[in-house]
């Protein structure tokens, strides 16, 4: 494993090396990583748990302080500090969206890989159920979805039903971009030559169609937490969360439900928007310059780079 | 006599064009790009067998199907008088029948029959372009000992190495050591064809199929790499069938050379002795544009008129007679037969046994 080993090492180089140049990679790596942070240590970042009640010295509830009041970012109309609801909320929002997320992404994948590789009547088949998911409107479907299942009463926590109805629904792009690009690669000659070879199907899409879209499913899996990490948002906005573990969306819900906009209460609405924003905005960063750089395509041609070249473009012959 | 070790037998393969649906529904019979169409040769151990012809002539599927990428429509390969592949299945799935009706001839029956797998253990194909047969995101390492991980040989790490360093060396990437963890886009096409030799020897086959291995390449690096087949060969004693369409390397290289043109084999012969005595007057036609570096000599050059006929729909009677200088209304009519020029020597032209090509 000495190999893989320098291999791995040399590749991580190479690709820091041109990640580090770009400014938009690294403000999206940045605000992930941030996020990423903050929902890990959220026990010690807050100085309150979510559920405690803020009082006075009278020891009134303090409902709908300001910041100025209650630092750092107030509380909401029951008295708990919000400071810390949205850091415990970052844990319960960033874990339903990378779950959904990956779950989104490895059925895409396969759907994609298995379509595209074997076509025929194996692609159709994947490919119309794809279509049917494709044609259904999101969001009403989402929300039929989790309703019947919680009125099931199957003893599933609705974080659990949250992150298999999105992951569950939301791998239809993946898996056509996935297909299409596979259906490129299994043209190419190398495979041809790995056929000739004798190699198995398991031995090509492992060995040889794999490590080619596997740039591409990395880029598409950032850019698919986000769109998980917005539609939890949106479906605990409409009430659907877990009320006891609340997100940045069940916040927001909280917020509109107990009318913090005609009490004025911005520090209650604002905070989780912009912890949406900024997640997501990340996502989205980092996603769309990982696709940028890890497109085999864009990659150096061996003749290219400053240092073999004999003229640098720009500054002339002489 | 023993068998030769690869005989190919009346080889059809012929890819169906896709229907309108309104064709379908008239019931129209399906149309066949007819790529290769009746081929017979056979292969001695040791030998390098030249299949000429130009672009569209089925060179690359006779390739393609003896490796088995494509399955023929109807024909027999024989490797070492074993039937290679599923044949039954192919004969039921067949476009032609056979002509016993049934499902397989007898002597199908008979002949014992060798695993795709088998077979690629002992031939291996060279493809055209080293630029696209190498998989981008793996290393040397990886892409030599390929063969070996797939057919399960070389288990342990250390004899893989070995392996995978004698194949490299021998094609001529010296020192092993240093290629072992490059990409091939770190390499130039002559080092990537090498790569793509080391890969077709390391499991020490009998048989190479070459399909154009040094078209892509750089003239200057085009000797390189017939010599390293060459040495190959020698040392080895591997067979090689060499696909190309270019004329002057096969007098170079090879021992035996088949002349297609659409399909079938034309004229088939000693390399040498068909260069010198070409009787096909298509081949005479190849000869003649053989660059020749006397730009003095006087020569005359037979231009063929017109293009390669469809391969949908062939022409009656010898398949090139529209474009052959010589034809006359009676080519038109009767295919060809073969004609011994000489015990080894064989045409298909019926002016020849006229006695006026």
């Amino acid at each position: 494993m000495n190999e893989n080993w320098t291999l791995f090492k040399r590749n991580l180089a190479e690709f820091w090396k041109t990640f580090r140049k770009n400014r938009l990679g690294l403000l999206g790596a940045f605000l992930v990583i941030t996020s990423i942070l903050v929902a890990t240590f959220a026990p010690w970042l807050s100085p309150y748990s979510p559920s405690d009640i803020i009082r006075d010295e009278g020891g009134h509830g303090l409902t709908f302080a300001s910041p100025a009041v209650h630092a750092p970012l107030g509380t909401d109309d029951a008295g708990h500090d919000v400071w810390s609801q949205l850091v415990h909320g970052a844990r319960i929002s960033l874990m339903v969206g990378f779950m959904a997320g990956f779950i989104a992404m490895f059925v895409g994948s396969l759907f994609g890989i298995l379509a595209g590789y074997f076509g025929g009547a194996v692609d159709n088949l994947l490919m119309r159920i794809t279509d049917i998911l494709l044609v259904i409107p999101d969001l009403p479907l989402m929300l039929i979805l989790v309703a019947t299942i919680r009125q099931l009463d199957l003893k599933i926590s609705p974080l659990t039903v949250l992150i298999a109805v999105i992951g569950l629904l939301y791998w239809t792009s993946t898996a056509r971009l996935i297909r299409s690009q596979v259906l490129t690669i299994k043209e190419r000659q190398f495979v041809a030559r790995a056929r000739a070879i004798g190699a198995g199907h398991g031995h090509i899409i492992r060995k040889h169609i794999l490590p080619q879209i596997m740039p591409l499913i990395v880029a598409n899996t950032v850019l698919i937490l986000s769109t998980a990490i917005l539609v939890e948002s949106g479906l605990a906005f409409l009430g659907l969360g877990d009320p006891t573990k609340p997100s940045w969306g069940t916040m927001l819900n909280f917020a509109f439900d107990r009318s913090a906009v005609t009490n004025g209460a911005w520090w209650f609405y604002l905070p989780p928007g912009l912890a949406i924003v900024w997640v997501t905005l990340g996502c989205v960063l980092l996603g769309n310059v990982l696709e940028e750089m890890l497109n085999p395509r864009l990659t150096a041609h061996h003749l290219e780079g400053d240092q073999n070249m004999v003229t640098v473009p720009g500054k002339g012959v002489e | 006599m023993t068998a030769p070790m690869l005989e190919v037998r009346n080889l059809y393969k012929y890819f169906p064009i896709r229907q309108s649906l309104t064709d379908l529904l008239r019931r129209k019979p399906a149309d066949y790009v007819k790529a290769v169409d009746g081929v017979s040769f056979t292969l001695e151990r040791g030998e390098v067998l030249a299949v000429v012809g130009e672009s569209g002539c089925g060179k690359t599927t006779i390739a393609r199907t003896l490796i088995g990428l494509e399955e023929q429509t109807d024909g027999e390969i024989l490797f070492h008088n074993e039937t290679v592949g599923a044949h039954e299945r192919r004969a039921r799935a067949g476009l032609v029948p056979l002509e016993s009706g049934g499902v397989g001839t007898r002597e199908q029956q008979v002949l014992p029959r060798m695993s795709m797998k088998r077979l690629r253990q002992q031939a291996q194909m060279i493809f055209q372009d080293p630029y696209e047969s190498l998989n981008p995101r793996a290393t040397i390492l990886e892409i030599v000992a390929e063969p070996l991980v797939v057919h399960g040989l070389a288990r342990g790490r250390e004899e893989r190495i070995a392996r995978v360093k004698t194949a490299l060396e021998e094609a001529g990437l010296r020192p092993a050591e240093d290629y072992f963890l490059r990409y091939p886009h770190e390499l130039s096409g002559g080092q990537r064809q090498r790569v793509v030799i080391a890969s077709a020897m390391v499991l020490q086959p009998e048989l190479l199929i070459a399909d154009e291995p040094v078209s892509m390449l750089d003239v200057s690096i085009r000797a390189e790499i017939l010599n390293l087949l060459r040495d190959l060969r020698q040392k080895r004693g591997v067979s090689i069938v060499f696909i190309t369409h270019d004329l002057s390397t096969v007098a170079y290289f090879a021992d035996r050379l088949a002349v297609m043109y659409l399909g079938r084999i034309v004229e088939t012969g000693p390399a040498r002795e068909v260069l010198a005595n070409p009787q096909h007057p298509y081949t005479r036609a190849l000869i003649s544009v053989i660059p020749v570096p006397n730009p003095r000599q006087r020569r005359e050059r037979v231009i063929l008129q017109g293009e390669t006929p469809n391969p949908i729909d062939l022409p009656t009677g010898c398949r090139f007679h529209p474009r052959c200088p010589i034809a006359t209304a009676e080519c038109g009519k009767i295919d060809p037969p073969w004609h011994a020029v000489s015990p080894t020597h064989q045409a298909a032209c019926l002016r020849i046994e006229q006695g006026t090509p």
